[in-house]
């Protein structure tokens, strides 16, 4: 188990450096300035230049990259071109708001991929399973941003229950700050769960045709129990690597429904620093997400170990 | 579910109807497109900055009223010197920078030094490089002296870029602005929204709002349910495009289609064949149908152009007959040019929505002359460095949004690559100038210069679509410069 874990931190630690030279080269060869974005079209050259000293963004490529990588090992991400605040401030305020969203839309999408995938695991080929599969088809072909705004016509605009967007802060309560998440969180949440049904039905039926379950059948136990004990348990690691993946999906892919919403989110402060060459917030929180993913794979993998034996005492 | 519906509006009602008691609300919540990236107007040309400040927070010795007219502002009045080159300006006497200190000539004194220094960032350092020196007269008045005389100084002191800061709060602006406006700053949750609240003793005529809040919304599509559900008042500058229709015909909100600063231009590189030759413009302009490329990328509601200049401004000329939409004069000017079978060439175009749908009808109309463009979408980072950096570009679309800029043309190494000494020469006279008609008479022959030189592919002038509560008042119809003038919006009883 130990050596398991030791070789998984290592090819993370491994991946999160190579990730860092390729993100930082990649941003170098993107044309545009963004001291020029910063000044417009009525500034002179001189002072394009002045500025682009005053940003450190004249420093030779190795030495801008030494100073930004030793800054990311003690969390200290730079200043930001655009905002010359603290790049570790703006995530931190993006972050309060991405990931109890991402939190939420995951919780709320297993809440009801599971049981639904076990309802129609249980009727393979039957009505029930007819149905629930093709509303899932439903939910993994309609496009999340126009079911977001169908959301907010009625929810919002007609019914008046909660804002049409907008994120007020946890400052401003626990309530009125959920409430904000409440739409954007059922928006993602939703496709998100016709995936993992599907996932979650497909891997259960494949369980279910294994020799373990008709004895556990034949020895008189009854399929609801059969059904939670030995099929979802041993159906879980598919669904795990899925949740993972849509938990890092959730965390970084949210731009369209931050928009749609309009919150102030990591997807959106990305996406605004691409468009002003803020180069070095496009690269940290980038990283940032590397991080993530890289931590949540960590977990996935750590989990098949729990939910399977003998993943702990192999190697 | 209807009943539900009633049940609801009615609690609303008796909500909103013990609360206001009546009277007139006192807040406003404006949604906004794009966010500033910072506060200062004074280091940073995006028009978000000033979108939310000027006027608002910060004030200059003058400022720009709704019309584009000078008016003064910290200045109560001014002398100008026979030569045309000394400025004495009195200051208004009570006003107080939002952290309390007084404001005096020292702060002006400060504010043009910093904005003309050498380590300036400021945008529009060219607007204070006329500036010879700056000298405190006492507390109450300052002596501004120009290296020339220069007809437009008052003018280009109105600029959200020019306007006046204190020096111990002046490196911390971009985070925490204080002026000496109506409105103080109040807070910035960023990505999400900016307050800004009435100032405590304002000098100045008082203001009927309380609180302002400027949301960020990037979508249109999402503006629009943001203002139906009540959540924005108002959408002072609405994207052009469909979504406009959606609130056209909804009597709780008003439509205002004025007109903007943004002379929206087919840009072309003058010195790179074959549009080195007049020839070859003549003929472009002569393909431009105006009417078809307004209808289609900005759904009617841009005025056409013949030159580099806004319509609404008193010394506007309707050139766009120069050149009149004619392709058999186009073809025909072509052969003389010896290209008689046309030519290919590349369209840039930066991702805003007027140049990507014009670019489109603008490669059609240049193909019935054959002309063939090869269209290319940039970012505008990317459209910033190619095109205007380092002038890598053959045709481009792009709104110049800066009012009274006619004088670009007359830069040296601009991206157009124009260079006409009799142009030039006009541009100069113009800055010695100061008398308005004769000024007026300069604006003029500058632009029939750049109509019978066919510099660029003149289109049209970007119109400005706001969108707010029908019972709101006072907020600007056009936009004279960038900006969003709180100081005499208030809600109707």
């Amino acid at each position: 188990m130990t050596a398991y874990l030791l070789k998984r931190l290592l090819i993370g630690a491994a991946t999160l450096v190579v990730a860092s030279v390729v993100v930082f080269l990649m941003l170098e060869v993107v044309p545009g300035d963004p001291a020029r974005v910063m000044l417009g079209m009525n500034a002179s050259e001189a002072q394009v230049e002045l500025l682009r000293d005053q940003m450190g963004l004249n420093q030779p490529l190795i030495v801008r990259y030494l100073d930004w990588a030793r800054g990311l090992l003690s969390l200290d991400f730079g200043k930001s071109y655009t905002y010359s605040v603290p790049v570790i401030d703006l995530i931190r305020e993006r972050i309060v708001v991405s990931f109890p969203l991402a939190v939420i839309a995951l919780a709320l999408s297993t809440l009801i991929a599971i049981p639904v995938g076990l309802f129609a695991a249980a009727r393979r080929g039957r009505a029930g399973d007819t149905a629930a599969m093709a509303v899932a088809q439903i939910g993994v072909a309609m496009p999340n941003f126009w079911f977001a705004l169908l959301l907010v016509y009625v929810f919002a605009v007609w019914l008046r229950l909660v804002p049409a967007g907008g994120f007020p802060g946890w400052g401003a309560g626990a309530w009125p700050a959920l409430k904000a998440l409440i739409l954007p969180a059922v928006a993602l949440a939703l496709p998100q769960a016709a995936i993992l049904a599907r996932v979650t039905r497909a891997a259960l039926v494949e369980v279910l045709g294994e020799d373990y379950i008709r004895t556990a059948r034949a020895k008189g136990m009854p399929m609801r129990a059969v059904m939670w004990r030995h099929a979802l348990r041993n159906a879980m690691i598919p669904v795990l690597t899925i949740m993972g993946l849509q938990f890092a999906f959730l965390l970084a892919g949210t731009i369209i429904i931050e928009n749609v919403f309009y919150l102030p989110g990591l997807g959106r402060l990305v996406f605004q620093a691409i468009t002003q060459r803020d180069l070095i917030v496009v690269e940290s929180v980038v990283m940032l997400l590397v991080a993530a993913v890289v931590t949540v794979n960590l977990l996935v993998d750590l989990s098949y170990a729990l939910v399977d034996p003998r993943l702990r005492t192999r190697q | 579910m209807t009943q539900w519906k009633t049940i609801l509006a009615a609690a609303a009602l008796a909500l909103a109807s013990s609360t206001a008691a009546m009277a007139a609300r006192t807040d406003l919540v404006l949604g906004m497109p794009l966010e500033p990236p910072h506060l200062d107007p004074t280091a940073g040309a995006a028009a978000a900055i000033d979108e939310v400040l000027y006027a608002n927070v910060f004030e200059g010795l003058t400022r720009i009223g709704s019309r584009g007219e000078v008016l003064p502002d910290l200045a109560e009045s001014w002398t100008v010197s026979d030569d045309g080159k000394t400025y004495t300006f009195k200051l208004r006497a009570g006003v107080k920078f939002h952290d309390g200190s007084n404001f005096e000539a020292s702060d002006v004194k400060f504010s043009l030094d910093r904005a003309r220094g050498e380590a300036s960032v400021n945008a529009q350092k060219g607007l204070f490089a006329p500036i010879d020196n700056v000298e405190v007269v006492d507390p109450a008045t300052i002596k501004v002296t120009l290296k020339n005389p220069l007809g437009s100084f008052l003018y280009n002191l109105g600029w959200g870029d020019a306007v006046i800061v204190a020096p111990e709060t002046a490196e911390t602006n971009k985070e925490k602005p204080v002026g000496t406006g109506p409105f103080k700053f109040q807070n910035w949750a960023k990505g999400s929204a900016i307050t800004l609240v009435k100032a405590d003793a304002y000098w100045g005529d008082p203001v009927a709002l309380d609180k302002a809040e400027f949301r960020i919304i990037p979508d249109a599509a999402a503006a629009i349910p943001a203002l139906l559900s009540g959540d924005v008042q108002a959408l002072p500058n609405f994207a052009l495009g469909d979504a406009l229709a959606q609130v056209k015909a909804d009597p709780r909100f008003k439509v205002v289609i004025g007109t903007t600063e943004g002379e929206t231009v087919l840009s072309t590189n003058n010195k790179r064949p074959p549009f080195d030759n007049l020839k070859v413009r003549q003929a472009i302009a002569h393909a431009l149908d105006r009417k078809a490329l307004i209808d289609g990328a900005t759904g009617g509601l841009g005025t056409p152009i013949g030159s580099h200049f806004a319509p609404h401004n008193p010394a506007y000329v309707d050139l766009t007959g120069t050149y009149p939409h004619d392709i058999a004069k186009a073809k025909e000017l072509l052969k003389e040019a010896g290209l008689p079978d046309g030519f290919k060439a590349t369209l840039k175009l930066p991702p805003v929505g007027y140049a990507r749908q014009g670019g489109e009808i603008v490669a059609s109309q240049l193909r019935e002359i054959g002309i063939d463009l090869q269209i290319i979408p940039v970012e505008w980072a990317d459209w910033l460095k190619q095109v205007f950096t380092d002038k890598d570009y053959d045709l481009s679309i792009v709104s110049h949004t800066e009012p009274n800029d006619i004088d670009i043309y007359a830069r040296k190494d601009y991206y157009f690559n124009y260079d006409n000494p009799a142009f030039n020469k006009v541009i100069d006279e113009l800055n010695l100038t100061s008398d308005e008609a004769k000024r007026s008479e300069l604006y003029k022959q500058a632009q029939k210069i750049l109509a019978d030189d066919a510099v660029n592919g003149f289109l049209f002038e970007l119109p400005k679509v706001g969108i707010w509560d029908a019972k709101v008042e006072g907020l600007w119809e056009n936009s004279p410069i960038q900006a969003n003038d709180l100081t005499k919006v208030k809600w109707a009883d």
